[in-house]
């Protein structure tokens, strides 16, 4: 164990991610004991009031709804920990088969999103901090500000009328395709996803590269590589960035937590056929199992993305890197 | 006393940008409560032909059904700002009791609130609140308490670290003195002290509360058909969005107005009395930095 014992580091990632398993099983019972809140008869909420008796005894049967709370609980939880997280009621089909398409498809997204929105809100942030003051600087902060209290369907709805139905038609409105296609054949397709998406998350990390690179070039060895003739790009890039990049790091990871809820409504509004998409339609049909495996995974993306954003705080700022590797 | 009012006053309208949000937000609050009682029509009756464009003594066309556009806009938006005023209204106040309480009494009781705290802050609230609202079904008294309890989290941060500055003020210690009651110190000693953190906040929580429950009737889990209300409208009207465009434009702009003009005097505000505490004790200044904590997972 002198790996644990020397390293703060690795003490960190432990700590967090017995924190992170001991929160999804209070997510997982919190998600099972709300879906025991169905008004009244659980099967009968499912099925509605035409259901004959037969098919209500059936589904009481598949669902084990006569055993006991914990016993069912109990069953649920184990079948998901050895990955088989149930029936689908709609379609009789695995709901790990029914989403895992689905999740792939919205970590594309997010991969885009990653890979298109992130790189240009970095380099807006340092532009705005290099222009602190000026009419350029407050105009980009007050269009962070405004993207930040804009709902995200407002954002979504508001582009799909000026790309593609009002003003102009370049881009498809919903991101449906045929059963069997990639989204990767249709990149038109996964245009306005992203690019809704990238905007919801471009005002908080817009804000803290330009607080963190204010800070970093209002600081002497700043002044002192200004003085010492570096050209203003190495200046920013090679000095300035490095030092100013570690809060905004984090602040992205917690911006893609935070996009587990938002990616239900967005791609709700582009009918994408993601893991958001999935969980409303699931509601829609109350396929009481997809529902609580598609909350899970959401939460379980909430949760590691929260440790790996406390994980990336240690390993990017010095200061704390250094520590973590002291003996103590 | 008239004269700091008024100074107060005159400094807000100083505040430039934040006065044109302050003074945008007011018009759509205006608009959504005298709203329903100038509308031309019945904000349910059919006055045209569906998706009819704008014109024909409709002012901004008829929707999916015929309805009149213009008199479901006036209508619609009560409901959603009475529903975030209750949640902003239950979540800030159980997040003050919280935080003044766990700055003041420290010790164990501090303890205890944070770890909550930190629990509730690990779970992903908003998917949770979706949860709940889909299966126990869209009732307005189970949107307005999810919402509150999503805030109360953070607003409990706020007002702890701001009273934990104050609870060793010696007005606080004079207090303690004359032998008044934690109670009573809480509510007349720490609660008007940390008045500007907590205004902020509530303008705050209101702009995510506008945010989150009209993102909820946009998914169908707020108010039902063929009640008025923005978020259903633009979700009922979207097909149509090519014949008649302002069936959607018109309740996303007005969404869009209430929310960003709301965050643009908040963030003004905030400038403002983070320079003025900044000037008063030439404490440690707070962090620029955009309090994401909040802004994420709020919603």
């Amino acid at each position: 164990m002198d790996w644990y014992k020397d390293s703060v580091y690795a003490r960190l990632v432990v700590r967090r991610a017995i924190l992170g398993v001991l929160t999804l099983f209070l997510v997982s019972l919190v998600v099972f004991s709300a879906t025991q809140l169905l008004p009244g008869d659980t099967a009968r909420a499912v099925l509605g009031r035409s259901a004959t008796p037969e098919r209500l005894e059936a589904l009481r049967a598949q669902l084990h709804l006569d055993d006991p709370a914990i016993l069912q609980f109990a069953r649920w939880a184990g079948g998901l920990l050895s990955g088989d997280p149930g029936i689908s009621l709609v379609n009789g089909k695995p709901v790990a088969e029914l989403i895992g398409p689905r999740i792939s498809n919205s970590l594309v997204l997010l991969g885009l999103v990653g890979l298109f929105g992130i790189p240009p809100s970095i380099l807006l942030g340092i532009y705005a901090a290099l222009r602190r003051g000026r009419r350029s600087d407050s105009s980009v902060s007050v269009v962070a500000l405004a993207l930040a209290a804009a709902p995200e369907f407002v954002i979504a709805i508001g582009l799909i009328l000026l790309f593609s139905t009002v003003v102009f038609q370049w881009l498809p409105p919903v991101s449906m395709i045929r059963p069997g296609m990639s989204i990767l054949d249709r990149p038109d397709i996964l245009v306005l996803p992203v690019l809704t998406l990238s905007l919801v998350c471009f005002p908080y990390i817009f804000r803290m590269m330009r607080a963190s690179m204010i800070e970093v070039l209002e600081s002497d060895y700043m002044e002192m590589a200004k003085l010492k003739g570096l050209s203003p790009a190495r200046l920013v890039f090679l000095h300035g960035l490095p030092n100013a990049i570690a809060p905004t790091v984090q602040v992205i990871a917690l911006t893609f937590a935070y996009l587990a809820g938002g990616v239900v409504v967005v791609e709700y509004v582009f009918a994408f056929p993601g893991i958001g998409q999935g969980l409303i339609n699931a509601i829609a049909t109350r396929d009481i199992p997809t529902i609580q495996c598609i909350v899970l995974a959401l939460a379980g993306f909430y949760v590691a993305v929260n440790i790996l954003a406390d994980v990336i705080v240690v390993s990017v700022t010095p200061r704390l890197r250094a520590r973590a590797w002291q003996k103590p | 006393m008239a004269t700091t009012s008024f100074r107060k006053a005159k400094r807000l309208l100083s505040l430039g940008i934040g006065t044109v949000g302050l003074v945008l937000a007011l018009g759509v609050i205006l608009l959504a409560i005298v709203g329903p009682f100038v509308a031309p029509h019945s904000p349910l009756d059919f006055a045209g032909a569906p998706y009819q464009p704008a014109g024909d003594g409709l002012l901004l066309g008829a929707d999916s059904l015929g309805r009149d556009v213009f008199s479901r806009l006036l209508a619609g938006g009560s409901g959603i700002l009475a529903l975030a005023a209750v949640a902003t209204i239950m979540g800030v106040l159980a997040g003050a009791i919280m935080g003044v309480a766990a700055g003041y009494l420290k010790g164990a009781f501090d303890e205890l609130v944070m770890r909550v705290l930190d629990v509730a802050m690990a779970f992903p609230q908003t998917i949770l609140a979706l949860l709940f609202v889909s299966i126990v079904g869209p009732a307005p008294w189970l949107i307005a308490l999810m919402v509150g309890v999503i805030h109360a989290p953070q607003v409990a941060r706020v007002a702890r670290s701001a009273s934990l500055k104050v609870a060793d003020a010696d007005f606080v210690l004079f207090a303690e003195t004359t032998g008044a009651s934690s109670w009573k110190i809480m509510t007349r000693e720490i609660l008007p002290n940390i008045f500007d953190p907590l205004l902020v906040e509530l303008g705050l929580r209101f702009t995510y509360s506008i945010a989150l429950i009209a993102g909820l009737s946009f998914l169908g889990f707020g108010q039902q058909p063929p009640t008025p209300d923005w978020g259903l409208m633009i979700n009922e009207n979207r097909i149509g969005m090519a014949q008649n465009p302002w069936a959607v434009l018109a309740p996303i702009a007005l969404i869009a107005v209430l929310t960003i003009g709301m965050n643009l005097f908040t963030d003004a505000v905030s400038r403002l009395t983070r320079a003025r505490s900044a000037e008063l004790n030439e404490a440690e200044p707070q962090s620029q930095a955009l309090d994401l904590s909040s802004a994420g997972s709020a919603r």
